[in-house]
């Protein structure tokens, strides 16, 4: 018992001696660096020979890319992104689906079920109803953001019981970890299934909720502190 | 299309019609044209046509300033002048046009309001300008001040018979003490435009507006469009627009 | 809002000093804070000695009706209200002239920073209210819908600073209260991006030689340096580990 707590009062004051080792923030406008033959990322954008911030954000400058992390902001789907959605309105030969994003998208019949549907007999609602949970894909996105899902990929599924809780899409990445040990962590801690969508969507089900709930909360709000992990341990308990 | 036309023009260093960067348009000014109006002028510039007129009503003055005459200056922008104006309440531009136009009649203290008491503190003349855009082929907003001062210039204050106001009869002319003239400069990548056609307004990166009285000082700017305007090119754009009101308030102020 | 006659008896410089106290050259205490409002995406309020604005912003979201949505960029809508307990006498509540041309001014001062293009169809809806009324409330709003917009992680080349700068009792000053509004005899407002230094806004009115207006051109862009400078602290400092 005793140790849990100087390890976090140890973090504290090497942070008070070092103030370099706080994370830094940069801010839109803000110059990163010379750009050096490397990758500019989606948090940044270049004029000339110099790259800046486009972000309020924490800054990803390294031998490969000069980027910045934004701290909060809305989901822009990428073709690829494994998301959590709803299904919005069911159509003649597909489903609307809310994505969480300015742009909805569409679920074309053949991209989620394999066996063959009349659609002039069959009420597609019965594969997938309106505010049913779905763990999809994004399959394409046009220049004017047309939104495609499908549900072919592995691990594509309705996904039944349990509760949703929206987070900023920026913080999915921390909320999973390196390599996983975030989101392993509290699913072993609370018992609970858990399914993160890039989009900031994030599905949980089972008994200790609450708790994994609280974890996921914490970390959304302090996800650019150092020591998190050891206060989420703390938390879980 | 013919916009994309314009702007190659212009970065080339000429104009569709021909004009140089900073020469207007053929202007066209008509005063006492309303007969129902106090005062009147008619303003053209190339095909754009703007008609201001001056009415005179007695009225109560500001609690703030018992001893001045009122200023209301209104701006209508007409369906029948563009296919892009509609009925209604008025459009975001419209709004800020008529604003920008009284403020700088306004702030250049062009009327003597001191000289429009009737009875301090009860009685003042209050004078309404109404501008109406007859015809929209850009830069409304130079000839809407233009029309604007025109018609002051124009305007004779009714007689007074008690409480009657006989406008057939005029005591005198209206005291006006300074001629502000507005300039709308645009700028095109690094090169300055006056009186922008409407295609051109379309192409223009932003545009201020200055007005200057004839003693040189400036009375109101307005900054318009989205993109930004380096210091030095506020001070060249100022310096344009003092240059060219020299040249439209001649045109103002002969044939009076 | 009445326009009130420029001649007036009300004395705003006494020996050398403003009614206030300070200098010519001198800002009003400056207030900001972030993260005001926690339904928004983003949101700010900044307050200049009695002047105080909150901003919020809605978005990037979907732009309803359909016909409004551009194909190629996103758009941005400002709203710039004073509340009707904001002034001295009740202002009744709705948009006027006044604020239709302020929420005009305000979006140019702003879109030319903002990514649009990274959200064709979407809006993003600036909404900023004046709770308190005292003078330069146009740069308070834009100063403080620059903060909301960075901490809403929308996506921006420069943050955007604004400060009024004007002629009083002959006297060139900076930041106008109020009563230096109504009475002085110039006021200009101006708007940069921070960084580039590029001017977005610049609405002037009363009469000025062009000595006087580059000096205030000068005044106007120190300020405006000093106010990024204080919108930078706020931003970074927010989000300090505690």
């Amino acid at each position: 018992m005793e140790k849990e707590p100087s390890i976090e009062k140890e973090t504290k004051e090497v942070l008070k001696e070092h103030p370099e080792l706080q994370v830094q923030i940069v801010l839109p406008g803000e110059f990163l660096d010379e750009k050096k033959g490397r990758k500019v990322g989606r948090g940044a954008f270049f004029e000339g020979e110099k790259v800046y911030a486009k972000f309020l954000g924490v800054p990803r400058v390294n031998e490969y890319e000069v980027n910045v992390l934004p701290l909060s902001g809305i989901y822009l789907p990428n073709i690829g992104d494994k998301i959590v959605a709803f299904i919005s309105s069911v159509e003649v030969s597909g489903w609307f689906v809310d994505i969480n994003s300015p742009y909805s998208a569409y679920l074309p019949l053949a991209e989620a079920v394999d066996e063959f549907v009349d659609t002039q007999k069959t009420d597609i609602s019965r594969f997938f109803d309106i505010d049913n949970i779905v763990f999809c894909t994004i399959s394409k996105v046009t220049k004017n953001k047309t939104i495609q899902v499908s549900m072919r990929d592995y691990g594509c599924r309705k996904l039944l019981g349990g509760i949703v809780i929206k987070v900023t899409p920026q913080k999915i990445p921390r909320i999973i970890g390196k390599e996983g040990s975030m989101i392993k962590l509290i699913k072993q801690k609370t018992g609970c299934d858990i399914i993160t969508g890039q989009n900031g969507v994030v599905w949980l089900r089972g008994e200790n909720k609450t708790k994994a709930i609280e974890a996921i909360l914490t970390i959304e709000k302090e996800s650019h502190t150092l020591g998190l992990t050891e206060k989420i341990e703390k938390l879980l308990g | 299309m013919e916009e994309k036309y314009a702007l190659e023009l212009i970065l080339k260093g000429k104009r569709v019609d021909g004009r140089k960067f900073d020469e207007f348009r053929k202007i066209e000014i008509n005063k006492g044209i309303i007969k129902k109006a106090e005062g009147s002028a008619s303003v053209k510039i190339g095909d754009t046509e703007v008609i201001a007129g001056v009415k005179m009503n007695v009225g109560e003055p500001f609690s703030d300033s018992p001893n001045e005459g009122i200023l209301i200056v209104n701006s209508e922008f007409t369906p029948l002048a563009s296919p892009d104006f509609e009925t209604g309440p008025p459009s975001e531009d419209a709004v800020e046009l008529s604003r920008v136009v009284d403020r700088g009649i306004r702030e250049s203290h062009a009327i003597e309001v001191e000289k429009l008491v009737i009875v301090p503190g009860e009685k003042v003349w209050v004078n309404f300008i109404d501008i109406h855009m007859i015809n929209h082929q850009g830069n409304l907003l130079d000839a809407a001040a233009l029309a604007a001062v025109s018609a002051l210039l124009n305007a004779k204050v009714p007689k007074l018979d008690g409480e009657n106001v006989l406008r057939e009869d005029y005591e005198r002319k209206l005291p006006v003490l300074h001629v502000p003239i507005t300039v709308t400069v645009g700028k095109v990548g690094d090169n300055f435009i006056v009186d922008p056609t409407l295609q051109e307004e379309k192409i223009l990166d932003s545009k201020l507006s200055i007005a200057v009285r004839e003693d040189d000082t400036i009375c109101a700017l307005q900054k318009q469009g989205t993109k930004g305007l380096k210091f030095e090119d506020i001070s060249q754009m100022v310096r344009i627009a003092r240059e060219k009101a020299k040249e439209l308030r001649k045109l103002v102020q002969s044939g009076d | 809002m009445i326009e009130i006659g420029h001649k007036s008896d009300v004395k705003l410089v006494i020996d050398g000093k403003r009614l206030d106290g300070r200098s010519s050259n001198e800002l009003r205490e400056v207030d900001m804070k972030i993260g005001v409002i926690n339904r928004a995406t983003g949101s700010a309020l900044v307050r200049f000695g009695n002047t105080v604005a909150i901003a919020a912003v809605h978005g990037p979201r979907e732009l309803f009706p359909r016909f409004l949505q551009q194909s190629e960029a996103g758009i941005l809508r400002v709203r710039y209200n004073m509340a009707p307990f904001s002034v001295d006498d009740r202002k009744s509540p709705g948009p006027d002239r006044r604020s239709t041309e302020i929420s005009k001014v305000i979006r140019s001062a702003l879109e030319e920073v903002i990514f649009l293009e990274e959200f064709p169809k979407a809006t993003i809806d600036v909404f900023v209210e004046i709770l308190q009324a005292d003078g330069s409330t146009r740069v308070t709003a834009i100063n403080a819908a620059s903060l909301a917009l960075a901490s809403a992680g929308i996506p921006m080349r420069d943050l955007v600073s604004a400060c009024s700068v004007g002629k009083i009792d002959n006297q060139l000053i900076v930041d106008l209260n109020g009563k230096e509004d109504n009475f002085g005899e110039t006021d200009m407002a101006l708007a940069m991006q921070g960084g580039r230094k590029n001017v977005t806004l610049l609405q002037m009115d009363g009469v000025l030689t062009n000595v006087e207006f580059e000096k205030l051109l000068g005044f106007a862009k120190e300020n405006c340096l000093k106010i990024y400078e204080l919108q930078k602290k706020t931003l970074k400092e927010a989000y300090k580990r505690d």
